[in-house]
């Protein structure tokens, strides 16, 4: 019997096709996915990346709903123009608790993995709410509505529990103080501000969009772009230990 | 006909479905009322009139309808399902003028940043994603499931399986588009691109596609034909592949069931690759296994020549279905992803080259004896060169997976002009194509309306086409090359300011042959209104024809 006659086996019978398809295509992605899961070299030992804070997962909700990821990238590539023109490359250790990976495939406007204390909270306002003030060029929207939107601090619990459950190492500490440290990140008279520094190392705590009362969307997301890149002292960083 | 008269009564698809759905209308205004955010009320709030809609169309159908179901044949013959495919045509049109709209708008957004008004709803972010799914699941999936419930009919001869079914399946992709569509306005997003809409809508597209599947399997199962059709092979891989790319990326744990937000269960690296895997096969098997299927219906059909090469339909199948699963990766060259998955992405995209053109020359070589007819049929002519479009985009793709090109064009609008022909060229073209031969046939007219309109939007369409692709190559490879320019001292050459400021002109090109393809099909839609409103019946033979002796 000729390989095609063979063959009438899957054109006569359309179970044994569907058989076939599904082990035909199960193999690539077994090959590809399973072993990221547990190859131990697939994610960097590195110190210093700690989950969001409150205000940062807040404010990183803003960037995932305004669809920022489509313009930006936040995956610096081991380029030489790239590590020149935005910093160490990328970790995959930096984006281990991003759910969902933020890394875009796009540059309409530059990469912001390293973004993070390039730019004073007043650029950022400034430019979140009319770009072209700051960069005439720039074809980017302007959102100044985010300076209208308060952040709600008695949900964000909420948030971080449900990140737990997916493996976001957040404490019980840090569910349990997570609106008050949602407010303390925002305002530095606030009593809440030492605690709070004590759960999120390396987290700045600053009067981000510069106004009084419940922090605004405009205060979240500018929390979460100038951490971006900030957690990881590549002073430090042994590059050798994880040449993969 | 003197058929006994039997009594009438629901059958238990009407009666279930009913109570199924009165069920969910109850449940979605509990949910409206118990929202936590204004977008999921109102998603809740649209579920439960969709429902109660849904119950009063089952009970007015069968009051409306006669005791008997539509018979499987009449005289012999297959009585052919075709309401759902009007449907799905219909909808096919209308959503591909919109989602092609759209993308005018976000393309001027980006020549002209004004235009974006400083508002959240019609900002570029959360425009783009209306646009992509507009395009690709809402007009390409309508094209879909419109043209494979009528090629399974067809090359099954046997009515399509289901009563109801076939109509909730299009009745409820229809809507998932609507909430997807909507929440995107919302800002109601999963952010993984080509897979943005949220957990609710994620659980209705599966139950809906899992219903598709079983419509279609059936029908293929019923089928008085020996031997399924290739173009049949092609559907089911497309379906059932669908099915385990959108279960495998998209588990998530809503934050609560009262509302829109939920957080993926994958994090980082994983994530990533599981959404490029998911996504270069949404590419690959709604965009490419799905349109040629089409291609491996229509184009024999209108060239009226057999498939060019049986064999090769054979070995182009598996050696695609294998090899595309593998290409994801490509799309992470240079990332935190390791290496070696890097590395087996480039090696399998650069491999999928050969089936790929395998499908381009079995489409084009059908042709063989019947070329002459380009000239009288621009129809036929729209459809050999969506063939022409499918064979240049698969040449680029695996070039652009070397991760040596990759590391140019990445990031820049290379890859949208990549895509655009791929999505104007190949997947445009051959869904034209095939509403242009399936509107005729479903509404029962001889012909169209005009072949002469059907010549000028191919003009129009091709040459947006190419200023759209050429604009986008410049803007691209220009962009790629101003980011790793270095003067002679060292430095940097260009701020990355200067690099958008020198997209500018490009933009324009790129929105100007949007709005080509755009009017291409407005000339489109006013055809295949006219052939539906005015065209001539095509006379029914009242007896089966006696088969040659």
């Amino acid at each position: 019997m000729s390989f095609w006659t063979r063959h009438q086996v899957f054109e006569k019978n359309s179970i044994i096709l569907i058989v076939g398809i599904l082990l035909v295509i199960a193999i690539g992605g077994l090959v590809e996915i399973t072993p990221l899961f547990y190859l131990k070299s697939t994610i960097e030992k590195v110190d210093g990346v700690r989950p969001y804070t409150p205000l940062e997962l807040a404010g990183r909700n803003v960037y995932v709903r305004e669809g920022c990821y489509l313009c930006h990238s936040q995956m610096v590539r081991p380029l030489r123009d790239e590590v020149e023109r935005y910093g160490h490359f990328s970790l995959a250790a930096e984006s281990m608790f991003d759910h969902p990976f933020q890394w875009g495939s796009k540059r309409t406007g530059p990469d912001l993995a390293r973004v993070g204390a390039k730019y004073s909270d007043d650029w950022h306002v400034t430019h979140l709410i009319n770009p072209r003030a700051i960069v005439p060029q720039s074809v980017m929207p302007g959102y100044p509505f985010l300076s209208q939107n308060e952040v709600d601090p008695g949900t964000i619990a909420d948030h971080m529990r449900t990140l737990r459950t997916v493996g976001v190492p957040y404490t019980d500490d840090q569910i349990a103080n997570a609106g008050a440290d949602l407010k303390a990140q925002a305002d530095p008279d606030n009593a809440g501000g030492d605690a709070f520094s004590k759960r999120y190392a390396k987290a700045v705590v600053r009067n981000f969009d510069g106004k009084t009362g419940t922090p605004t969307e405009m205060d979240a997301l500018i929390a979460y772009l100038q951490m971006l890149g900030t957690l990881v002292d590549f002073k430090i960083y042994n590059e050798k230990a994880n040449l993969r | 006909m003197s058929q006994p008269s039997i009594s009438k009564s629901m059958t238990i698809g009407e009666s279930g479905l009913a109570v199924v759905f009165a069920a969910t209308a109850f449940l979605c205004v509990i949910a409206a009322a118990k929202a936590l955010d204004a977008p999921f009320a109102f998603h809740a709030a649209l579920s439960a009139a969709a429902s109660l809609a849904a119950v009063f169309c089952i009970v007015n159908r069968y009051f409306e309808r006669p005791a008997a179901l539509p018979p499987a044949e009449i005289n012999g013959r297959p009585n052919y399902n075709m309401g759902p495919i009007k449907f799905s045509s219909f909808m096919a049109m209308f959503w591909g003028i919109a989602g092609f709209l759209v993308g005018l708008i976000i393309a001027s957004q980006l020549a002209w940043p004004a235009l974006n008004f400083d508002l959240p709803w019609i900002q570029f972010g959360r425009l783009r994603p209306l646009h992509t799914s507009a395009v690709i699941f809402a007009f390409g999936g309508n094209v879909l499931i419109a043209t494979s419930f009528y090629v399974v009919q067809k090359s099954c001869r046997v009515r399509l399986a289901g009563d109801l079914a076939p109509w909730f399946v299009v009745l409820g992709y229809n809507f998932f588009i609507l909430v997807a569509g909507t929440g995107y306005l919302l800002g109601v997003t999963q952010s993984k691109e080509y897979a943005e809409p949220e957990w609710y809508a994620d659980l209705w597209l599966t139950i809906v596609w899992v219903v598709y599947l079983l419509v279609f399997l059936v029908t293929v199962i019923k089928r008085k034909e020996p031997h399924i059709f290739v173009a049949n092979w092609f559907y089911l891989a497309f379906i059932v592949t669908i099915a385990v790319l959108h279960l495998g990326n998209n588990p998530a744990l809503p934050v609560s069931v009262f509302g829109s937000k939920s957080y993926v269960a994958w994090g980082g690296i994983q994530d990533a690759m599981f959404q490029w895997w998911y996504g270069h096969n949404a590419v690959g098997f709604f965009l490419t296994a799905g349109f040629l299927a089409i291609m491996y219906y229509f184009i024999p059909k209108r060239a009226d020549r057999p498939i060019y090469s049986y064999r090769l339909s054979i070995i182009h199948f598996w050696a695609l279905i294998f090899l595309y699963i593998w290409a994801g990766p490509h799309h992470l060259h240079y990332t935190a992803l390791p290496d070696w998955t890097q590395t087996l992405g480039m090696t399998f995209s650069i491999m999928l080259w050969m089936p790929s053109w395998g499908g381009m020359i079995n489409g084009l070589m059908t042709l063989s004896g019947a070329w002459d007819k380009l000239r009288t049929d621009p129809v036929l002519r729209m459809l050999v060169v969506s063939v022409a479009f499918y064979g240049m985009s698969t040449f680029e793709g695996p070039m652009m997976s070397i991760k040596v090109v990759n590391s140019l064009s990445h990031y820049t609008d290379w890859t949208i002009g990549h895509v655009h022909s791929g999505a104007l060229g190949w997947v445009g073209f051959v869904s034209f194509g095939a509403l242009y031969c399936l509107v005729p046939w479903a509404w029962n007219r001889k012909g169209l309306y005009s072949l002469k309109l059907v010549n000028w939007h191919f003009w129009v369409a091709t040459l947006g086409i190419v200023l759209y692709i050429s604009a986008m190559w410049v803007s691209g490879i220009l962009q790629g090359l101003m980011w790793r320019a270095y003067t002679s001292l060292g430095f940097l050459e260009y701020s990355f300011i200067e690099t958008v400021e020198a997209m500018h002109p490009f933009y324009i090109i790129r929105a100007a042959g949007g709005g080509l393809f755009l009017i291409g099909s407005l000339i489109m839609a006013y055809n295949l209104w006219m052939t539906v409103r005015v065209g001539e019946a095509e006379v029914q033979m009242p007896v089966a024809l006696q088969p040659a002796e």
